[in-house]
């Protein structure tokens, strides 16, 4: 099988984050590899590895896909770290401040031009938090979509894949030949931490880096940011030690607020 | 201008989402909404400012989802050509909106808690920290809408209803549903929609009995913090926080969560706040309005027996 994963590198999660003209400030602030993704990467080499593994020489391979900033290498090594056997930066200044949907056709003419069987991604990056990628990945390739999975069941015999979609409107199980786009929720499994052995073995891996030429790709903008501004701090209001009447006194401020 | 809204159902039921819709999209134009269903489901829009009804037999979508839906969704839109489309912020809601996006190379927003009439968007980004305004520039002003965003407009509806039958392409049908199990909701609210929600995390030790007491007393929903359903404690789908489910309840109890900042993600834009913490230190009280430093075993039930007195 051949397997792409969709990855990103975001500002940290317990970062402060800030914009600058209409776009997230990511300068200064500590870059990672999007948490959700590393569900992705997880789940994509566990698939390999019940199906004869990722190893040279082996049938599968799992190739990391992401769009961003040089320093976007950073976040794609950690990936590697894990086990994907090597990587594609689409890196292109043209390309900085990008929304979804030019994302989303970047990513599927990249991997329109190789024969992969499963995309997998994340449900969402911390960052953006759109949650729409997976989605418009399958509608740009025509291919099924298999989201918001808690489980993924492959059959590469079959070439055929089964998912349990787990969201708030309860739980569906579904099924599709390959291809596949697949994001994962982080319920689905615990990523691994990178081995010592898997950090030296990054470090040879190749990631490719291409510009944004040569891209089936329509580089435009979808939407303009008018203005953005810091909302006031959120200020503690009234704080009371539970001397056994804490609760009585919830109630007497919820009564004031007319809110019981 | 003429605007199209994706009614929202609930159990069979339409829910006060689509009005809410339906009060946004009426400041940009007429409003068309639109039924995933049968004629049954279109005669329950009785209530907001909407003209038309289309209604779109719902059974592909209950066999092949996101897909079928895009293929039902364009097809009105193909008829209606409107300037606007609203869809409420779900994992459901926000693919449809993504994948109709691309399909009619319109600009996407989600997660909007206002629209204005000349469809520019208000977003609370990055935790609510930010307030972003924007603007779609590119054909179809799609946007995905959060409940309990704004006060629906109640006033009755008459509107003209009519049907629309639309084939899903082979290309939809490629994803096959063939089990569906609906949510567990124990009769409680839908979390995103509730107006109150009381959450419980790492201090409910996987005893929820007193926050679930308290919730049903405010007929709220019940929501949990990761720590909580990453213990198994409580269903993922009540999780609130930066990877769950954002909320904006009239009121929010937070019991037993310290409240890091993926937590307060996801519900630092309720109106009212309440904290319910053994650790005076806890990050909540930063954000609380009103904070009670104590055993939630202790004054959730103290506060349950204060309601039931004030109802008796």
């Amino acid at each position: 099988m051949k397997i792409a994963v969709c990855v990103k590198q975001v500002p940290d999660s317990w970062a402060e984050k800030k914009m600058n003209s209409g776009r997230l400030d990511r300068e200064g602030v500590d870059a990672v590899l999007n948490d959700l993704d590393e569900y992705a990467v997880e789940e994509a080499l566990r698939i390999a590895e019940a199906h004869g593994g990722n190893e040279e020489g082996s049938s599968n391979t799992v190739t990391l896909i992401s769009m961003g900033p040089e320093r976007a290498a950073e976040a794609i090594r950690k990936a590697l770290s894990m086990g994907a056997n090597n990587a594609i930066l689409i890196s292109d200044v043209a390309l900085a401040g990008a929304d979804a949907l030019t994302t989303s056709e970047v990513l599927a003419s990249v991997i329109k031009a190789e024969a992969f069987d499963l995309v997998i991604c994340g449900t969402e990056s911390t960052d953006a938090r759109m949650s729409v990628v997976p989605a418009m990945l399958a509608e740009r390739l025509s291919w099924a979509q298999l989201t918001f999975a808690g489980s993924v069941k492959v059959n590469p015999d079959a070439k055929s894949v089964e998912i349990t979609r787990v969201t708030e409107s309860g739980v569906d199980t579904i099924t599709a030949q390959f291809p596949a786009v697949i994001s994962v929720i982080e319920k689905i499994n615990e990523p691994r931490y990178p081995s010592f052995k898997g950090i030296m073995a990054a470090k040879k891996k190749s990631i490719e880096t291409r510009s944004a030429a040569g891209l089936a790709a329509n580089i435009s903008a979808w939407s303009d940011v008018v203005d953005a501004t810091p909302r006031p701090a959120r200020g503690a209001g009234i704080k009371v030690e539970d001397g056994g009447t804490g609760g009585d006194a919830l109630i007497t401020y919820l009564a004031e607020k007319k809110l019981v | 201008m003429s605007a199209v809204i994706l009614a929202e159902f609930s159990d069979g039921k339409v829910s006060k989402t689509t009005a809410e819709l339906a009060t946004l999209a009426a400041r940009t134009g007429d409003v068309t909404a639109v039924v995933l269903g049968n004629s049954q489901m279109a005669a329950q829009i009785l209530a907001g400012p909407i003209k038309k009804v289309i209604a779109v037999d719902n059974a592909d979508v209950l066999a092949y989802g996101v897909a079928a839906a895009v293929d039902a969704l364009a097809a009105v839109i193909a008829q209606e050509s409107p300037k606007v489309l609203l869809i409420a912020s779900s994992a459901f809601g926000k693919e449809l909106a993504g994948r109709l996006a691309v399909r009619t190379n319109s600009g996407l927003i989600t997660d909007a808690v206002d629209v204005a009439a000349d469809a520019t968007a208000t977003q609370l980004v990055f935790g609510g920290s930010t307030t972003v305004h924007s603007k779609v520039s590119h054909g179809i002003s799609i946007i995905t809408v959060r409940p309990n965003s704004v006060d629906p407009d109640l006033t009755p509806a008459t509107p003209e209803v009519s049907t629309l039958t639309s084939p899903t392409s082979a290309t939809s049908q490629l994803a096959k549903i063939t089990s569906t199990q609906a949510p567990v909701k124990g009769g409680r609210p839908e979390l995103t929609e509730a107006q109150i929600v009381v959450s419980g995390g790492r201090g409910t030790n996987g005893d929820f009995t007193p926050v679930e007491t308290f919730a049903d007393l405010l007929g709220g929903a019940v929501g949990a913090s990761r720590a909580a359903t990453d213990a198994g404690w409580y269903p993922h789908s009540m999780q609130v926080g930066q990877t769950g489910k954002t909320v904006s309840p009239q009121l929010y109890v937070a019991c037993g969560i310290s409240g890091a900042i993926q937590h307060r993600a996801g519900m630092q834009t309720s109106k009212v706040i309440v904290a319910i913490n053994k650790d005076p230190e806890a990050p909540i009280f930063e954000v609380a309005d009103f904070g009670v430093v104590g055993d939630l075993f202790a004054v959730l039930p103290q506060a349950s027996e204060g309601i039931k007195a004030r109802k008796s």
